[in-house]
C-alpha cells in the first residue's frame, strides 16, 4: 500500500478533523445557521437543539451532566476561566493555588498573572518519571488554598498524573481540583465522578474536532463550583461565558466526543501497538537512545525519545517528510529547551536531542515502519557528523569537559 | 521556518565531514560551543607551514541545520586561503551566503569562532604569538 507523504505524527500538537465530524458540522454553517441564543424563531431553536445535543455528547464522555458543560473558544480559554474564575470568586476564602512545573503554558502563565495580583502559587516539582509526589502535594496545602490544578496527561511526554488520588486529597482538604485534560479526554477513560474532578479543560482540535472550540466542565454538586466570568457581555453559558456560541464548532466537538466514546478502547489498543512497534524498531537499531518520562503511566499513543549526540532540529530536518516535534531549543521561537524535560531532570544536552512522536487515528503500520527507518538512517548519518559521538566513541567523558560557549 | 536552499544543500551534502589527525603539528583544532546550548562545532585545518595556506579542512557539528551548514561552508571557504585571510572571515558573510534568519545568526558566529579557535591552536603549535582575542581551543587532550 502506497504511503502518502508527508506523514503526520504530531497528534499532540493538533489532529485532522475526522470526516464524520466535518459532515456533522457542515449544515450549521449555511443551512442551520441560526444563533443559538435567538429564542424566538426556528433558526435559533434548531441551533440551540444542536448545542444541547453536543453538551450531552461531551458530558457522557466524562461522566458529567450536560448542565456542567460550558463552551469556550478552546482549552486555553477554559483553563484561564477555571483558574481565574475560582481565584476571583473565592478570594475571601484564600489566595493560594497549587500547580506543578510541567503544566501547559495556559496554566503556568495564568498562574503567573495571578501572582502579579497578589495570589500565591506553589509549583510542585515532579519526579524523574514526570509524576508529582503526594507528600509534596499534602505539604503544600494550607488553609488558604483554593485550587489545585494538575494536568491529566502531559502534552510533551504523555505521562499520566495520578488524578484519582489527587482528587481524593483535594476532597479531603476541601480544595477545588482543576484538571487540564486536553491530551487525555477521548484517549483514556476520564470520569469526573470517580476521579473527584471539579473543573476540567477540554479541547476540540486534539480529538479530531475543529480548532477554535473547547469546553470547561464545572461541577454543580458535591461541591458546587462557582466561577467569576472572564468575558462579559450577554451572560451566555449561565453567566459564565458570554459570547455567541460557535455552533458549528460545538457540533463538531460533540460529534468528536461521541466518536471517541465509541472507539476509544479499541483505538487506544491499536495505537499502543503502533507505539510499541515504533519504539522497538528504534531501540533495536540504535544505541544511546533514552525514553523521557514514565513508560508505565503514559498515553498509549505517545513516545518521547532522546537520541544522544544528535541535535533535535537537525534530526527533524533529516526526516523532512515526517511531522513530529522536538524539545530542542533550536526548534523553539525563544531558543529555550523544553522546560518539561528540564523538570524531569533530563540534562540540557539530552533535551536538545529529544523528539516527540504523537500517533493518531489515521496513522498506519506502514507509516510507522517508514518513520522508524527514516529516523534510524538519519540518526546514523548525523552521528557521523557529530563531534560528540566521535568523542564518546573515543571514550571521552563529555560530561567532564570544560566547554567554551560562543560569545554572543 | 523554511530553510534556504543553500542551508538544505549543505545539510544534505555537507562538505568536508570528518577529522584530521590532531597530533599532526600542522593541524589546528577548534572545538567551540557546548552540548547544553545545543551547538558544538569541531573544525580542523591542515596548514602548510611555509606558505601558510590552508590545504585541508574538516568539520563535525552537533547542532541544527543552520549550524551544520555554517560549519560546512566555513570548511569550504578556508580551503586555499592563507591563515590571515581565513581569520578575516566574518560571520555576517556566512549569514548572507546562507540567508540565515535572525534567530540563527548565532550559528554563524559559532562558525567564525571555530575558524579562529582552530587557527589559534595551529599558531600555538607553531610557537607563534596568538594575536587574536582570547579564543583558546577547548580541544580535549
Amino acid at each position: 500500500m502506497a504511503i502518502k507523504l508527508p506523514i503526520y505524527m504530531d497528534n499532540h500538537a493538533t489532529t485532522p478533523v475526522d470526516p464524520r465530524v466535518l459532515e456533522a458540522m457542515l449544515p450549521y454553517f449555511n443551512e442551520k445557521f441560526g444563533n443559538a441564543a435567538s429564542r424566538n424563531h426556528e433558526f435559533g431553536w434548531v441551533a440551540e437543539e444542536a448545542v444541547e445535543n453536543a453538551r450531552g455528547q461531551i458530558a457522557r464522555l466524562i461522566n458529567a451532566t450536560p448542565k456542567e458543560i460550558i463552551f469556550t473558544s478552546g482549552a486555553t480559554e477554559s483553563t484561564n476561566l477555571a483558574i481565574k474564575g475560582v481565584a476571583e470568586m473565592y478570594r475571601e476564602k484564600g489566595n493560594q493555588i497549587i500547580t506543578q512545573v510541567t503544566e501547559h503554558k495556559a496554566t503556568l502563565d495564568t498562574c503567573k498573572r495571578l501572582e502579579k495580583y497578589g495570589y500565591e502559587v506553589t509549583y510542585l516539582p515532579v519526579e524523574k518519571d514526570g509524576r508529582i509526589n503526594f507528600d509534596d502535594l499534602r505539604r503544600a496545602i494550607t488553609p488558604k488554598t483554593i485550587l489545585i490544578s494538575i494536568m491529566y496527561a502531559n502534552n510533551e511526554i504523555g505521562v499520566l498524573q495520578p488524578v484519582e488520588e489527587i482528587g481524593k486529597i483535594a476532597k479531603e482538604k476541601g480544595v477545588f481540583f482543576h484538571v487540564d485534560a486536553v491530551q487525555a479526554v477521548g484517549k483514556v477513560p476520564v470520569d469526573v465522578q470517580k476521579e473527584g474532578i471539579d473543573l476540567m479543560s477540554i479541547s476540540g482540535h486534539k480529538i479530531y474536532g475543529p480548532k477554535g472550540v473547547g469546553a470547561l466542565y464545572v461541577r454543580r454538586k458535591n461541591p458546587r463550583v462557582q466561577l467569576a466570568a472572564i468575558i462579559d457581555g450577554g451572560g451566555h453559558e449561565r453567566g459564565m461565558r458570554s459570547g455567541t456560541l460557535n455552533v458549528p464548532g460545538i457540533v463538531g466537538l460533540g460529534k468528536a466526543c461521541e466518536i471517541c466514546q465509541k472507539e476509544m478502547a479499541a483505538e487506544g489498543e491499536r495505537l499502543r501497538g503502533l507505539r510499541e512497534r515504533l519504539k522497538d524498531a528504534i531501540f533495536a537499531q540504535l544505541d544511546e537512545v533514552f525514553i523521557n518520562g514514565s513508560m508505565v503511566h503514559r498515553l498509549p499513543n505517545n513516545i518521547n525519545i532522546s537520541f544522544a549526540y544528535v541535535e533535535g532540529e537537525s534530526l527533524l530536518m533529516g526526516i523532512n517528510d515526517v511531522a513530529v516535534s522536538s524539545g530542542s531549543a533550536c526548534t523553539s521561537a525563544t531558543l529555550e529547551p523544553s522546560y518539561v524535560l528540564k523538570a524531569l531532570g533530563v540534562g540540557e544536552d539530552l533535551a536538545h536531542t529529544s523528539i516527540r512522536f504523537g500517533l493518531g487515528r489515521f496513522n498506519t503500520e506502514e507509516e510507522v515502519d517508514y518513520v522508524a527507518n527514516r529516523v534510524i538512517e538519519t540518526v546514523k548519518r548525523l552521528r557521523e557528523l557529530s563531534p560528540l559521538y566521535e568523542m564518546a566513541k573515543e571514550g571521552v567523558d563529555i560530561s567532564k569537559m570544560k566547554w567554551q560557549a560562543a560569545a554572543e | 521556518m523554511a530553510y534556504s536552499e543553500k542551508v538544505v544543500d549543505h545539510y544534505q551534502n555537507p562538505r568536508n565531514v570528518g577529522s584530521l589527525d590532531k597530533n599532526d603539528p600542522n593541524v589546528g583544532t577548534g572545538l567551540v560551543g557546548a552540548p547544553e546550548c545545543g551547538d558544538v562545532m569541531k573544525l580542523q585545518m591542515k596548514v602548510n607551514p611555509d606558505t601558510r595556506v590552508i590545504e585541508e579542512a574538516k568539520f563535525k557539528t552537533f547542532g541544527c541545520g543552520s549550524a551544520i551548514a555554517s560549519s560546512s561552508l566555513a570548511t569550504e571557504w578556508v580551503k586555499g586561503k592563507t591563515v590571515e585571510e581565513a581569520l578575516a572571515i566574518k560571520n555576517t558573510e556566512i549569514v548572507r551566503e546562507l540567508s540565515l534568519p535572525p534567530v540563527k545568526i548565532h550559528c554563524s558566529v559559532l562558525a567564525e569562532d571555530a575558524i579562529k579557535a582552530a587557527l589559534s591552536d595551529w599558531k600555538k603549535k607553531q610557537g607563534e604569538a596568538d594575536t587574536q582575542p582570547a579564543q583558546s581551543s577547548g580541544a580535549a587532550h
